[in-house]
């Protein structure tokens, strides 16, 4: 084994390691759509958002427009704060009376954040707020309500 | 009874011996790697060794593993009615876990046995010592490569077993089991941080790298220069690098997630 | 026990211009490993640009002696000096340039078994000096040639012979003209052929490049035909020193026993044991009863 042959081959080992680098990176990863950032950003107030995680997709109509950059709490207003980035392609697409709701994709699977767009004539620009948000379903509240309606109707 | 407990503390007292001799041993390792500059080529030969040669078994063993977590993980989550969520399952298990766990067991096997006993041969035919009398460091020209390449292929390798095996499970879930593919791949996307799970995955391997790669060549160096002496040390390396990666493994865990 | 300078013949070849005919003094050496004691006070010299052998019994600690005069082990007692350095007291970087100025010749080769032959040769030049190719090529080719080896040059060391190798480490040991080269057991296992090269070789090598030769053996008839100067070392202490004449005549009963390779002498041959017909019968030979 002579000493080009193990340099051509350590180069090799290399490439490979930098491929799947790439593919974890890439394919496997969020780092592609973290990225991104050539779109808008939206905010929106929640009081409860449940398990939806930075990195979670923002839907409209079930298709992929952005996704969920950051959630902090807002002391001012007693809520979590989310910060939205949406795609270019969606520039001024939704209206001022635009709704932000959570929802979970299947039963148990991840949650995301669904747009339904309004019917005002004025759009969304980059860092305004979405007004109209509903918060996740929390389980905890959802079997409180069943309880208590049943038992109010007995 | 007395003798008894004498044998006991002797052992202890020898352990710790030989552990501290494995620090300065580390150290002075550590501190030759500076001049592996001059000396690229022979980082690369130790590339090759420690590296290219363990490649193959990485990507077999990666496939599999990925194609075993798709087949386990599609049995239990369907339990659940969650089958969409097969693609992070497998994935972060691969690059938190099991990438650079099972990656390390099989450098400690495969790398770290090598390097111990060739170190060791070294050792018993007076390599060691003939270098010694030309005025070679062997920390220089024998130790530090090789640790320094230890710490560079173990992790290398862990990202390229966590890809592989995310493609083996891929083909199991998807074309096999009929998980959706582009649930698969988009909900491991927003499930697997790159940084937090991705990264934190590597910062794991390296650890890992250095210790394996240092139990290796110390058990080498200090072994008995016989071929029983140094087969007794490539049992020792892999027995105290798996136990290392193992234990290591928890404590990082705990430490980062 | 003595100690014995060299023959009264000046060397031609020392550089001290004191005429310091000891090129290593080792003085009252102790040295232990574990709870075995190897040295308990050696004392002896090796004279400049004659080769010097020491004799033992097998197991007598001899290539211990040559690594730490080497300064690879330290000694625990006593010291040894090359060229009036302690070598012992010296810094990690002096002992590397000292080390330099000596080639070692072990046992077995010791070549690097992942270079071939001519890279193994160049390989301390190559380490230590920044010469370019073509010169470390023709330094290499000199020594190999010196030593008959120029033919063998790109094969690896698992390709030669036992003698082969010990001719290539020799060359390497002559790359950087050192002051003294020792070798440990060099006629061990070697077949009639190999073992006359090797002879001519020390031989030619030590008189001609004007060098010290320390060589550690318990083959006797090869190391007294080519020895000026013979150290005799037993149970860790030096029993004789003399010029193989003076050995040969010696008047102590151990070195004749251990010159003439006598089985029974001072060194006796049955170990010592109960009385034998004690163990045979049960009784000592006096009352012959039986059990």
């Amino acid at each position: 084994m002579n000493s080009r042959t193990t340099e051509i081959l350590v180069g090799f080992f290399m490439l490979i390691f930098f491929a799947a680098m790439l593919f974890l990176a890439m394919r496997v990863s969020n780092l592609t759509s973290l990225g991104s950032s050539t779109g808008y950003a939206l905010v929106a107030h929640f009081d409860n958002v449940g398990g939806l995680k930075s990195g979670a997709p923002v839907s409209a109509s079930g298709v992929r427009v952005g996704q969920v950059e950051s959630i902090v709490y807002d002391p001012d207003q007693f809520s979590a704060e989310v910060m939205m980035s949406v795609g270019e392609d969606f520039v001024g697409a939704f209206p001022e009376d635009t709704t932000a709701s959570i929802y979970t994709a299947g039963l148990l699977g991840e949650q995301y954040i669904g747009l339904e767009a309004g019917a005002e004539d004025i759009m969304l620009g980059d860092g305004d707020e979405v007004t109209l948000t509903q918060s996740a379903l929390v389980l905890e509240r959802l079997i409180g309500q069943v309880l208590f309606s049943r038992s109010g109707a007995e | 009874m007395i003798d008894r407990v004498a044998r006991f503390g002797r052992f202890w007292l020898d352990a710790l011996e030989r552990f501290g001799r494995a620090q300065l041993f580390l150290a002075r390792s550590l501190g030759a790697m500076p001049s592996l500059i001059p000396r690229f080529p022979l980082l690369i030969q130790q590339l090759y060794a420690s590296g290219v040669m363990t490649l193959s078994i990485i990507l077999v063993s990666g496939l599999f593993v990925g194609m075993v977590l798709a087949l386990q993980g599609y049995n239990l989550l369907q339990g659940f009615g969650a089958e969409a969520a097969l693609g992070q399952a497998v994935a972060l298990t691969l690059v938190r876990e099991l990438g650079p766990v099972v990656t390390g067991l099989l450098f400690a096997g495969r790398a770290g046995s090598a390097m111990t006993a060739e170190i060791g041969l070294m050792k018993a035919t007076e390599q060691l010592s003939g270098l010694e009398m030309m005025a070679v460091d062997p920390f220089k020209r024998v130790y530090a490569p090789r640790l320094f390449a230890g710490f560079l292929a173990l992790p290398m390798l862990a990202a390229m077993f966590s890809a592989v095996g995310v493609l083996g499970g891929y083909l199991v879930g998807v074309e096999v089991l009929g998980v959706d593919a582009g649930a698969y791949w988009s909900n491991m996307q927003s499930s697997v941080a790159f940084v937090e799970d991705v990264c934190q995955g590597l910062i794991k391997a390296l650890v890992f790298g250095l210790v394996v790669s240092w139990i290796a060549i110390f058990e080498g160096a200090d072994c008995i220069p016989t071929s029983e002496g140094v087969s007794a040390a490539t049992t020792r390396t892999v027995v105290y690098s798996s136990l290392s990666v193992l234990g290591l493994d928890f404590v990082l865990t705990a430490i980062m997630f | 026990m003595s100690t014995a300078q060299a023959n009264g013949v000046p060397d031609a070849t020392s550089v001290r211009p004191e005429g310091d005919e000891a090129l290593v003094r080792v003085r009252d050496l102790h040295f232990a490993r574990g709870r075995k004691k190897i040295f308990q006070g050696m004392t002896f010299e090796v004279p400049r640009g004659k080769i010097t052998t020491i004799i033992g019994p097998s197991g007598t600690g001899k290539t211990t002696l040559l690594k730490m005069i080497g300064g690879q082990l330290k000694p625990s007692q006593g010291s040894i000096e090359f060229d009036g350095q302690n070598v012992a007291k010296l810094n990690r970087k002096a002992l590397y340039a000292l080390r330099k100025r000596m080639g070692m010749l072990f046992q077995s080769g010791a070549l690097l078994t992942d270079l071939s032959v001519f890279e193994n040769i160049a390989f301390p030049l190559r380490e230590h000096t920044d010469l370019p190719d073509s010169l470390i090529s023709h330094l290499v080719l000199m020594r190999l040639h010196a030593v008959g080896l120029r033919g063998a040059r790109d094969l690896y060391p698992a390709e030669l012979s036992g003698g082969m190798a010990r001719r290539a480490a020799l060359a390497r040991a002559l790359v950087f003209d050192p002051m003294m080269i020792m070798y440990d057991e060099p006629f061990t296992g070697q077949d009639p052929i190999s073992m006359g090269v090797l002879l001519e070789l020390i031989h030619t090598v030590n008189h001609a490049l004007g060098l010290t030769s320390l060589m550690v053996s318990h083959d006797l008839a090869e190391a007294l035909s080519i020895s000026d100067h013979v150290v005799i070392i037993s149970e860790g202490v030096v029993v004789e020193a003399g010029s193989p004449e003076q050995l040969r005549a010696s008047p102590s009963e151990w070195t004749q026993q251990f010159l003439n390779g006598s089985p029974d002498g001072p060194v006796p041959f049955q170990l010592p044991a109960p009385d034998y017909a004690f163990e045979l019968l049960g009784t000592s030979t006096a009352t012959g009863s039986d059990r």
